[in-house]
């Protein structure tokens, strides 16, 4: 038998129908559901008089509009109808959803692999871009618009062509101090902001495997900042351990069963993609984006390009743009960037290790003076977690904002924002102008760098933070 | 869906390269529950100052872009957030075509589901139309069954487009009512899973 890529072997067990000249007709196994991209779906179900095929294979949680000071009173009343407004679909057509008041409430893409939901082999979508996430496991997970949403709840499937595969290798170990989002960002700093365009991405490589769960998480959240449809990793023994004994995974026999069949999914020795990109782990240092792109990063020790440097015509209009927008000059060395703010959150790291790698930093230090700088956990599972070990405790002492979680200031929804011209050091996926605020001005760096510049006032290398501040 | 058969209008050029759906519809207007309204807040932060009054400077806001519904823009547009309050604000404003080298995945697939025909040509052909249009009103007219788009004034050109797509815009179909003829295949599925 021809060897075959996970992609295809996923692609070929979910077609429900197939026929020249058409999309395939494509079977969803999970749709997960959030508030901002649901309503209109769910009144479309309304208007037409139909109901949701299947409510078990479908999962809500309210997060992008949360606030994480008082959860208890939302002061934004349009915000609050639109959470209202979840709550009361859900229970309409009987879909489960972890309100505000869910112990298991959280960001979509955090819960879902918390409970165990997302799972090795199935398609999953959801309303959001980020839900590649999920292919941290296996699962062939990508973001749709709510027409899909809509679509997704009344027949359970999706018209989609077949993607181009692409792998993306990752030879070699990681360098200290340098992690999987600084592999992310390398690999889209190298290829492009949409290298990945009409192709499903699978990550490979000795870097790769040596991740936890939680790291391959964070490395395909942000396989949407290359353009990709999704990104996934062919599951194994880390996979398989990370679910076992989660709440909806299956148990016993039938989990040892579940995980032979998950074995057999792996892509084949000797597969072909339709594109190969590789990367070097030696090359990747701590990364700090400087423009409004996510490829637009250098690492910690490279200066902010000039429109010079411009392979082509549409690159040097990226540099421009974002230039102006960020105001830096070219040549500026980003250990000389100054921030006056820091968010350690989102759904690419807001995970317990992340919480755990920041707080490494941050203790015993203080912020600097000048610089605002807030934790928001991924999910409340993950704020539970982070107290018990006391490491809010430690963030709390050092002078950041210990919240509840939420999207908070990754898109600035809920109250949470960066003012006009201000600069931020940021864990999460987008630096786009205006996302955490009109006027400002993101950074997206590893959740370690970004407590090391709450500490700093500026990016430092992690490396050598206590040079730095004894200095 | 309103169908597009051949669409004939004004156009504006947006010579700006990775527009994210964040640019093309700010999260402070996706709180809303409806699918109707959003064409006013298009473009919201590069379209207007921060006392409300229209941003001069702004593309869509010159005189020549008056009335457009044919939007040209640049690499990679649509990028980022799946959010389907981009294709609404773009349909809502009142663009039914929108050309560019290059499109992101999931808003060209959102588009279609709006009744926006988003054409992909090549670079320096898009460069050309930017040039055409950039001062002065240019219309061009778009016909889908033929997959052809014209000025009138000699430039003339094919484009590709997936024949489900080309179908589903021509005839302005419901995608459910069109999947649910497949339900007992669907049915089918579910038994042997
Ligand atoms: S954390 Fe940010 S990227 Fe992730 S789902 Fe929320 S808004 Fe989207």
């Amino acid at each position: 038998m021809k060897p075959k890529t996970i992609i295809e072997k996923i692609w070929e067990s979910h077609k429900v129908h197939s026929e020249e000249g058409k999309p395939d007709l494509m079977y969803v196994d999970l749709q997960m559901v959030h508030e901002v991209t649901s309503p209109q779906a769910f009144e479309g179900l309304r208007l037409a008089g139909r109901k949701v095929r299947r409510p078990d294979l479908t999962f809500a949680t309210m997060d992008h509009n949360v606030p994480t000071e008082n959860r208890s009173s939302i002061t934004d009343a349009v915000s609050k109808k639109q959470m209202e407004t979840l709550t009361e679909n859900c229970k309409e057509f009987g879909v489960e959803v972890a309100d505000l008041n869910s112990p298991n409430n959280g960001i979509v893409h955090i819960i879902g692999p918390e409970l165990g939901l997302t799972q090795p082999g199935k398609i999953i979508v959801c309303g959001d871009s980020h839900t590649s996430t999920h292919g941290a496991f296996g699962a062939l997970a990508f973001g749709i618009g709510t027409s899909e949403v809509e679509h997704t709840l009344a027949t359970q499937t999706l018209w989609q062509s077949p993607p181009k595969t692409m792998e993306v290798r990752v030879n070699g170990r990681l360098n200290p101090g340098a992690t999987a989002k600084d592999i992310i960002l390398a690999v889209i700093a190298k290829h492009g902001v949409d290298f990945g365009t009409g192709h499903v991405l699978e990550y490979t490589g000795e870097a790769i495997r040596g991740l936890t769960m939680e790291e391959r998480m964070t490395i395909c959240n942000m396989s949407i900042e290359a353009g990709a449809r999704a990104g996934l990793i062919s599951p194994d023994q880390v996979t398989f351990d990370y679910l076992e004994g989660r709440k909806h995974v299956p148990e016993g026999e039938d989990y040892e069963k579940k995980v032979e069949e998950w074995k057999a999914l792996a892509t084949d020795k000797g597969a072909e993609y339709d594109a190969v990109v590789a990367i070097d782990s030696e090359e990747i240092e701590p990364m700090v984006t400087w423009g409004t792109n996510p490829s637009q990063g250098v690492g910690i020790h490279g200066r902010v390009p000039s429109p010079d440097d411009a392979k082509n015509n549409a690159e040097r209009k990226a540099i421009e743009q974002s230039l102006e927008y960020m105001d830096l000059e070219p040549g500026t060395k980003m250990t000389d960037i100054h921030i006056q703010h820091v968010f350690l959150g989102s759904c690419t790291n807001a995970r317990i290790s992340d919480l755990r790698a920041a707080a490494k930093v941050a203790e015993g230090r203080k912020v600097a003076d000048g610089v605002r700088a807030m934790v928001v956990p991924g999910s409340q599972q993950v704020k539970l977690q982070a107290e018990e070990e006391g490491l809010d405790k430690i963030f709390k002492d050092a002078g950041f904002d210990w919240r509840q979680s939420g999207c908070s200031m990754c898109l600035s929804m809920n109250p949470d924002f960066v003012p006009e011209g201000e600069r931020c050091a940021s864990t999460s996926n987008r630096n786009f102008e205006g996302r955490q605020g009109k006027g400002a001005r993101t950074h997206l760096v590893s959740p370690a760098m970004a407590a090391a510049a709450a500490i700093a006032g500026r990016f430092v290398d992690i490396r050598y933070l206590e040079e730095v501040i004894t200095n | 869906m309103e169908p597009i058969v051949t669409h004939t209008g004004n156009t504006a050029v947006l010579p700006r390269v990775n527009v994210d759906t964040d640019q093309i519809i700010p999260k402070q207007f996706l709180k809303r529950v409806e699918r109707t309204g959003f064409g006013q807040f298009l473009f919201f932060d590069w379209r207007f100052l921060a006392d409300g009054r229209d941003n001069p400077e702004f593309e869509l806001n010159q005189p020549q872009a008056a009335g457009a519904t044919i939007l040209i823009a640049d690499h990679n547009f649509g990028s980022g957030s799946s959010r389907e309050h981009a294709p609404w604000a773009l349909q809502d404003y009142g663009f039914r075509v929108i050309i560019a080298p290059s499109f992101a995945d999931i808003f060209y697939n959102n588009c279609f589901k709006n009744g926006i025909l988003p054409i992909r040509l090549e670079e320096e052909k898009v460069y050309k139309l930017m040039e055409n249009g950039k001062d002065k009103k240019y219309e061009i007219t778009v016909d889908l069954p033929k997959q052809t788009m014209t000025d009138g004034e000699g430039f003339e050109e094919t484009f590709a487009i997936d024949e489900y797509y080309k179908e589903m815009l021509i005839n302005g179909w419901d995608e459910i009512s069109i999947t649910l003829q497949y339900e007992d295949k669907i049915d089918q599925f579910e038994k042997n899973a």
